[in-house]
C-alpha cells in the first residue's frame, strides 16, 4: 500500500476552519493518554495546560502578555511566508529592536513622556527591520539563502546583547549583574488596564492584526506578496520585481520583530538581561504557520499559544512536569497543522502498492 | 542495404489517442540496420509520441512494433535499453554540481565500479572521437558537452539503433558538424539512427530516409537525397492552405509598433538568444510570427511585455522609446501581451477572476486608489470581461484553475483586449483551446486591430497565422525573417523559413 | 604557558568539537540528501536523555550509546515523515521538532533527575590514558575516536559507494533522480535516520561524559552550532572536520575569556569580550555563506534542491 496525494479542484473550506480546531482537540486527546501512559495525571495536565489559563481570569494577563509579542513577530513573518521569503531570525531581530529602544532610552537620559517613547519604539522597528535587511542584502545581492543567514545573525544578535547588558549598558547600580538599568516610570508604557500588567503593546498587538488584515487583503502590496509567493512568473509579468518583494518581506518582518521588542522592553520587562531572549521569535513562526499565515489566524494562534506557555507553568505546580513540556503541545499543533493543510488542498488516498505490469517480450 | 533485409524496428498502424488528439494514426514505416532515418515534422505532427512508444515510455493503443523481425511489447524504457534502444533527448536533465562520470554512472542500469566505467567511458569516446573528461563538473560544461555526456551514455549499452531528439536546436554549428561525424560512424557500424528534426538542410546532409508525419498522419517516406528543400518543406506543412485569400487592399496607419535591431542574450542554458530582430507594425496590422517552437519565441515575449529589459531604442510605441521601461511601465504606454503559459504566467491559478484581473489592468483600469485596491472595480472588470467573451465560469470569484484552458484563455485575451491597448503581443493564442474558444478569439484580434491597435501574434499554428494576419515573419534560431505580406506568401517558402533554410543562404551549412 | 596547560587545552577543545562534529556530520548527509533539518537541538537532547536513561538503566555505556542514536533517530522520523509523506514546510516542521524535542527530554529526564552514571571515559589502561602526553591521545571518551571515524567514513561514503552517488544525486536534482528511477523518498528517509542517530550520540556526549548527569537544555544551543558548521564547510566532510575543531577553538577561547576576565598574560585576549568569541562562528559562517554563493553554483557544494519539497509530477 502506498499514499497518493490528489489534488482537490477547489481548496475545502471545510477543512480549512476544522484543522486548527482539529488539531488542537487532537493535540489533548494524545497528551491525555501518552501522560496517564508514562505516569503523570493526563486529564488534568491537558486541563491545566489548554484550559486553566482560559477559566481562570487572574491569568488573563499573564496570557495576553504573552500572546503580544507572539501575535505581533507573527504577523510579519507571516507576510515573508506567504511570498515564500523565509526569515527565521525573527529572534534576533527582536533582541536588536529591544536593543535600539534600549539606547534611545538611555540617550534621553532622565526625560520621558510620549515623545521619548515614541521615539524608543521607532527606534525599535528600525532596528529589527536593520537587521531582517541583512539577510535580504545578502540574498538579492550574493543570493544567499535566507533560511541560513538570518538564522546565523540571530545567534550573533544574542551575543550583542551579552556584550551591551554586561558591558557598556550594565546598570552601575545594580550588583554587578549583567543588565541595563530599569526604565524610569517616565520612559515606560502606560498600563492600560489599571491593577494588571497589560500595558500598551497589547493593545497594539489586538489592532495590528486588523490592520495587517487589511494590508494584506486590499492594497497593492498584499496583492504583490500573495502573486509572489504563489506563481513568481506571473508576479513578473504583472509588473512586481521578485527583488523588491524580498527586501519588503525582510524589513517587514524585522520591524515587526523589533516592535514587539521595544514593546516588551518598554512595557513588560523595563530591564534588559540576558534572559530577554525567551524565544518568542521562534515560537512565532510556528505561531504564523498554525495561524495559517493569516493576520486573523496569527491572533488566534498566538492567544492559544499563550495559554500553553501559561498552563504550562500551571502544570509545572500542581503536576509537576518541567516547564518545557508545553513545548510537546505546541510542536503536537503545529505537526498536526502541517499535516492537515494537506488535507486542506488534496485528498489522500490509499492504493494498492504499484507494480509494473508484466515484464515481457 | 539490400531490400530483402529484415529491418531492424518495424512500426505497424501505431495509433495513440489523447483526450480530444489522435496523437498518431496508422503510421507505418520500418528503419533498417545501419540506416539514418528522419523523422521530420512541425511541432504537433506527432513525432514525440512515437518515439516515446518506441523507447517504451507510452504503450500505443493500436498497432504493433517489431524488433528484428519479432513482434515486441516495450514496458518501459529499462525493456527498451535491454533490447538495445538507446535515447538522446532534447532537453537532458543532468546532475549539475556532480562529474561527467558520477552522471554517467547514475544513469546505469547496472553497478559499474567506478574504474571500469571509466575504462569503458574512455573506450567509447576513443572510438568515436567525442572529448569529454570524466572528472569535470558538468556545470562548467558546454550544452554540445553535456550532449556528449547522454550519447556516451547510450553508446555504452551498445544500442542498435539510436533515438536523436531534436538533437541539434542547442549546438553550435561545429558542434553540429561534429555530431555528424560520430553518426555517420555509428551507422557504418551497423547501429541505425532515428534522427528526429524540422531542420531541412539537415536532414539532406545526414538521412538516408525521411519519413514525414503531419497532423499525426505519416504523410510520405522517401530519400532526402533525391528530394529538394522545398519538397520537403511542402510535405511537411501541407498544400492544404494554398486557397488562403486576404484583403490585401486593407489600409493601415502609422508605425505604432517599431522593433530595431533586438538582441537579448540566452536564459539558460536551453534558452535561445535573440539577435538583430527588427519588425514594424502599423495601426491596424496584424502582424504574425510564425516558427517552430523553442526558436526564441519565448524571450521576444518577454522582451516585448518588459519582462526582460532590452537597449531603450530597440523598441518604440508610437515613437517613444519603451525598452528599458519595466513591465507596469510598458502597460502604461499602451504594450499589453498574453504569453504563451496560462497557468502560472499569465494568470494565477489559486487566485480568483477578480484578482487576476488586478494583475495586469490594475494601472490603466485605476483600481488602485492610494496603494490600496478597489476589489469592486475589479470584480466589475472581470464580471465585464466574463459577459463580453462569454467565459464560461461561475463568475469573478471562480478560480482561475476552475476553468477549462479555452475558457481561461479567452478570460486573459478579453481581460487585455477590454483595456484597449495600443499594442497587444500575444503567445500561442489558441493553443490547446477548442475550436469555438479559437473562433471567438481570433475574431476579438480582428476587431482590435480594426480600432486601429498594432498586433502581434506568435504562432506555431500556420493556418491560424495565414487566416488572421496581414503580415507575416518566420522566426528560426532567435533571428527573424524579412517580413512579408501574407497575400505574397508562398507556403514553401515559410516552409523553408521554419526549416532553417533562407533563401540568401545566410546560415551556416545550408 | 606551561605544557600541562597546552595539554588541557587541546583536552577541552577536542570535548567541545565531538558533540558538533556527530551532529555536523548527521546534517551534511541530511542535507546533502536535499533535507534542511533544523530540529538538531532537539534530537541531540532527546539523544541526551536517550542515552542517559538506558546507562542509567542498563549500566551499560555502550548500550547507552546505541540507545542516545535510537532516540535520536525516532525523533527525526517525526520531522520525515511530515516532511517527506506530507510535504509540509521543512523549517516550520524542523523548528516545532527542536521544540519538542526539548519538551520531550525534559518529561523523559523528569525520572532521572539527580541520578548520576559513571562517565563514559577512555577504555585505555590508565597507564596510557593518565600520562600527560598519552592523555593526548588515549585519553578520550570512545565517542570522541567514533566521531573521528565516522569522518572518512561519510567521506567514503559519500564520495565513493554507489549508495552515497545516488544520495547526493537525490539532493542535487530530485526530480531527475526520480525519473530516471531512484526512491527520493527513501533515500531521504534514510538520511534524516542516519541524521538523528547522529545528533542523538553528539547529544549524549553531553549527559554521559562531560557531565554524567541530566540536566533540561543541557545541550545548551549546540544544536544550531553544528547546523552553522555543515553551511560554514561548504558541504564537504573534509572541511566539517576542520570547522569543528576551528569553531572548538573558538568556544574555548570563549570559555577563557569568561573564566579569565580579561586579565591574561596574552595582550590581544584582553581587549576582546567573550562574546567577541561566541559570535565568531556565526559571523563566519555567514561570511563563507556569501563566498560559496556570490561564486554561483558553479563549483559550489550546496545541495541544489536543499529545503524544497519535492511533489513528483506523475
Amino acid at each position: 500500500m502506498r499514499l497518493k496525494l490528489e489534488k482537490r479542484p477547489e481548496p475545502s473550506l471545510l477543512m480549512l476552519v476544522a484543522a486548527p480546531v482539529a488539531s488542537v482537540l487532537l493535540t489533548m486527546i494524545i497528551g491525555v493518554v501518552v501522560f496517564d501512559l508514562i505516569g503523570i495525571k493526563g486529564a488534568k495536565a491537558v486541563m491545566d495546560i489548554f484550559l486553566t489559563p482560559i477559566l481562570s481570569p487572574v491569568k488573563w494577563q499573564d496570557v495576553a502578555a504573552k500572546a503580544a509579542p507572539l501575535i505581533i513577530i507573527a504577523l510579519g513573518l507571516s507576510v515573508g511566508n506567504r511570498a515564500q521569503v523565509w526569515n527565521i531570525g525573527a529572534e534576533g531581530q527582536y533582541v536588536i529592536g529591544a536593543l535600539a529602544a534600549a539606547g534611545v532610552g538611555i540617550a534621553a537620559g532622565a526625560s520621558g513622556g510620549p515623545d521619548v517613547l515614541l521615539l524608543m519604539i521607532a527606534a525599535g522597528m528600525i532596528g529589527g527591520a536593520a537587521w531582517g535587511g541583512i539577510p535580504a542584502l545578502l540574498r538579492t545581492r550574493f543570493n544567499v539563502n535566507e533560511i541560513l543567514s538570518s538564522l546565523m545573525l540571530t545567534y550573533v544578535a544574542l551575543q550583542v546583547l551579552g556584550f551591551m547588558v554586561g558591558g557598556p549598558w550594565k546598570d552601575p547600580n545594580g550588583r554587578n549583574f549583567p543588565a541595563t538599568a530599569p526604565l524610569a516610570d517616565n520612559q515606560t508604557l502606560p498600563i492600560i488596564v489599571p491593577g494588571t500588567t497589560i500595558h500598551l503593546g497589547v493593545a497594539v498587538a489586538v489592532i495590528l492584526p486588523f490592520v495587517f488584515w487589511i494590508l494584506m487583503s486590499r492594497s497593492v502590496f498584499g496583492f504583490q506578496i500573495r502573486v509572489v509567493g504563489s506563481a513568481p512568473n506571473a508576479a513578473r509579468h504583472g509588473g512586481f520585481d521578485a527583488g523588491r518583494t524580498i527586501w519588503l518581506a525582510m524589513l517587514i518582518g524585522g520591524g515587526m520583530a523589533g516592535l514587539a521588542g521595544s514593546l516588551e522592553f518598554s512595557g513588560m520587562l523595563h530591564k534588559i538581561d540576558l534572559g530577554f531572549p525567551s524565544g518568542y521569535g521562534f515560537t512565532a513562526i510556528i505561531v504564523s504557520f498554525l495561524g495559517r499565515l493569516n493576520p486573523i489566524g496569527c491572533l488566534v494562534a498566538g492567544i492559544v499559544m499563550a495559554v500553553t506557555y501559561v498552563g504550562g507553568q500551571m502544570a509545572q505546580t500542581s503536576v509537576h512536569i518541567p516547564n518545557s513540556t508545553a513545548g510537546i503541545f505546541q510542536a503536537m499543533m503545529l505537526f498536526f497543522i502541517l499535516a492537515s493543510d494537506i488535507l486542506v488542498r488534496y485528498r489522500v488516498r490509499l492504493l494498492p502498492s504499484a507494480k509494473t505490469v508484466g515484464a515481457g517480450e | 542495404m539490400q531490400p530483402s533485409q529484415t529491418p531492424r524496428l518495424e512500426l505497424i498502424g501505431i495509433t495513440k489517442r489523447f483526450p480530444g488528439v489522435l496523437a498518431n494514426d496508422q503510421v507505418t514505416f520500418s528503419v533498417l540496420a545501419g540506416e539514418i532515418h528522419a523523422l521530420l515534422g512541425e511541432n504537433g505532427a506527432g513525432k514525440s509520441t512515437l518515439v516515446k512508444m518506441i523507447y517504451g515510455v507510452m504503450q500505443p493503443d493500436a498497432g504493433e512494433i517489431r524488433w528484428d523481425g519479432k513482434r515486441v511489447v516495450v514496458t518501459n524504457p529499462k525493456a527498451a535499453r535491454k533490447m538495445g534502444v538507446g535515447m538522446v533527448f532534447q532537453h537532458f536533465s543532468l546532475f549539475e554540481a556532480m562529474t561527467v562520470l558520477e552522471n554517467i554512472a547514475l544513469g546505469m542500469d547496472a553497478s559499474i565500479p567506478a574504474r571500469d566505467l571509466e575504462a569503458k567511458i574512455v573506450a567509447v569516446m576513443r572510438q568515436y572521437g567525442l572529448k569529454l573528461e570524466p572528472h569535470r563538473i558538468v556545470s562548467t560544461l558546454s550544452v554540445g558537452e553535456r550532449q556528449r555526456i547522454e550519447i556516451v551514455r547510450a553508446l555504452l549499452l551498445n544500442p542498435s539503433l539510436l533515438i536523436m531528439d531534436e538533437p541539434t536546436s542547442v549546438l553550435t554549428p561545429q558542434e553540429v558538424d561534429q555530431l555528424f561525424i560520430v553518426l555517420r560512424q555509428l551507422a557504418a557500424e551497423g547501429c541505425s539512427i532515428l534522427y528526429i528534426s524540422h531542420k531541412l538542410h539537415e536532414i539532406k546532409a545526414l538521412c538516408d530516409t525521411a519519413t514525414i508525419l503531419r497532423g499525426g498522419k505519416l504523410v510520405d517516406t522517401c530519400d532526402p537525397r533525391v528530394e529538394t528543400s522545398r519538397s520537403m518543406a511542402e510535405k511537411m506543412i501541407g498544400g492544404s492552405l494554398k486557397d488562403i485569400q486576404r484583403g490585401a487592399s486593407k489600409g493601415f496607419g502609422a508605425d505604432k509598433l517599431v522593433v530595431q535591431n533586438l538582441s537579448v542574450a540566452k536564459d539558460g542554458h536551453f534558452g535561445i538568444p535573440l539577435r538583430n530582430i527588427s519588425f514594424r507594425v502599423r495601426a491596424g496590422e496584424i502582424f504574425g510570427i510564425a516558427g517552430v517552437a523553442g526558436n526564441g519565441q519565448n524571450a521576444l515575449l518577454l522582451a516585448m511585455s518588459g519582462e526582460v529589459p532590452c537597449d531603450d531604442a530597440s523598441v518604440t510605441v508610437d515613437g517613444v522609446k519603451v525598452g528599458r521601461m519595466t513591465a507596469k511601465q510598458r502597460r502604461l504606454a499602451g504594450v499589453a501581451s498574453v504569453p504563451e503559459e496560462r497557468n502560472g504566467h499569465a494568470a494565477v491559478p489559486e487566485f480568483s477572476l477578480s484578482d487576476n484581473a488586478i494583475l495586469t489592468a490594475r494601472d490603466r483600469l485605476g483600481m488602485v486608489t492610494g496603494g490600496m485596491i478597489n476589489k469592486r472595480a475589479s470584480v466589475t472588470y472581470a464580471g465585464e470581461v466574463i459577459t463580453a467573451f462569454a467565459v464560461k465560469s461561475t463568475g469573478p470569484a471562480a478560480l482561475a484553475d476552475s476553468l477549462s484552458g479555452g475558457n481561461l484563455q479567452k478570460f486573459i485575451m478579453g481581460r487585455e483586449i477590454m483595456q484597449k491597448p495600443a499594442v497587444l503581443v500575444v503567445s500561442q493564442p489558441t493553443w490547446g483551446v477548442d475550436a469555438g474558444a479559437a473562433g471567438a478569439i481570433r475574431q476579438s484580434l480582428v476587431d482590435l486591430a480594426a480600432t486601429g491597435s498594432a498586433i502581434v501574434v506568435i504562432s506555431q499554428d500556420l493556418d491560424e497565422l495565414l487566416s488572421l494576419c496581414d503580415t507575416l515573419a518566420v522566426i528560426n534560431e532567435g533571428r527573424l525573417s524579412k517580413p512579408m505580406p501574407v497575400a505574397d506568401a508562398k507556403i514553401e517558402e515559410i516552409g523553408l523559413l521554419m526549416g532553417g533554410v533562407h533563401g540568401e543562404g545566410a546560415i551556416h551549412a545550408a | 604557558m606551561s605544557p600541562e596547560y597546552i595539554i588541557a587545552a587541546i583536552v577541552t577543545i577536542v570535548g567541545l568539537t565531538t558533540p558538533i562534529l556527530l551532529a555536523g556530520l548527521g546534517e551534511l548527509v541530511v542535507e546533502k540528501s536535499g533535507v534542511l533539518n533544523l530540529g538538531v537541538e532537539g534530537m541531540m537532547l532527546v539523544g541526551a536523555i536517550s542515552g542517559f536513561g538506558v546507562t542509567v538503566l542498563t549500566f551499560s555505556p555502550w548500550l547507552g550509546v546505541l540507545g542516545a542514536a535510537a532516540g535520536g533517530a525516532v525523533a527525526s522520523m517525526l520531522f520525515a515523515v511530515l516532511v517527506l509523506q506530507l510535504n509540509s514546510n521543512q523549517v516550520a516542521t524542523g523548528l516545532a521538532l527542536t521544540i519538542f524535542g526539548t519538551g520531550l527530554s525534559s518529561l523523559l529526564g523528569l525520572s532521572f533527575t539527580g541520578r548520576i552514571i559513571v562517565p563514559f571515559l577512555s577504555v585505555f589502561p590508565d597507564a596510557l590514558a593518565k600520562n600527560p602526553i598519552g592523555r593526548l591521545i588515549f585519553g578520550y571518551s570512545p565517542i570522541v575516536y567514533f566521531a573521528l571515524i565516522m569522518v572518512p567514513a561519510v567521506y567514503w561514503f559519500l564520495k565513493s559507494t554507489r549508495a552515497g552517488l545516488i544520495l547526493r544525486a537525490v539532493g542535487e536534482n530530485d526530480h531527475s533522480a526520480h525519473s530516471i528511477g531512484y526512491s527520493v523518498v527513501m533515500v531521504r528517509y534514510a538520511a534524516i535516520a542516519f541524521g538523528g542517530a547522529m545528533a542523538g550520540i553528539g547529544g549524549a556526549y553531553f549527559s554521559m561524559v562531560i557531565t554524567p548527569m541530566w540536566a533540561e537544555k543541557m545541550t545548551a544551543g549546540r544544536g544550531w552550532i553544528a547546523l552553522a558548521l555543515v553551511v560554514f564547510a561548504g558541504w564537504r566532510t573534509g572541511r566539517l572536520l576542520a570547522g569543528a575543531y576551528f569553531f572548538g577553538f573558538l568556544m574555548w577561547l570563549e570559555l577563557f575569556a569568561k573564566a579569565n576576565g580579561f586579565g591574561t598574560t596574552l595582550p590581544f585576549l584582553q581587549v576582546i569580550p567573550s562574546q567577541f568569541w561566541a559570535a565568531m562562528p556565526y559571523v563566519m559562517t555567514i561570511v563563507a555563506l556569501t563566498i560559496i554563493s556570490a561564486r554561483g553554483t558553479a563549483g559550489s557544494n550546496a545541495p541544489a534542491c536543499l529545503g524544497r519539497p519535492f511533489l513528483p509530477s506523475t
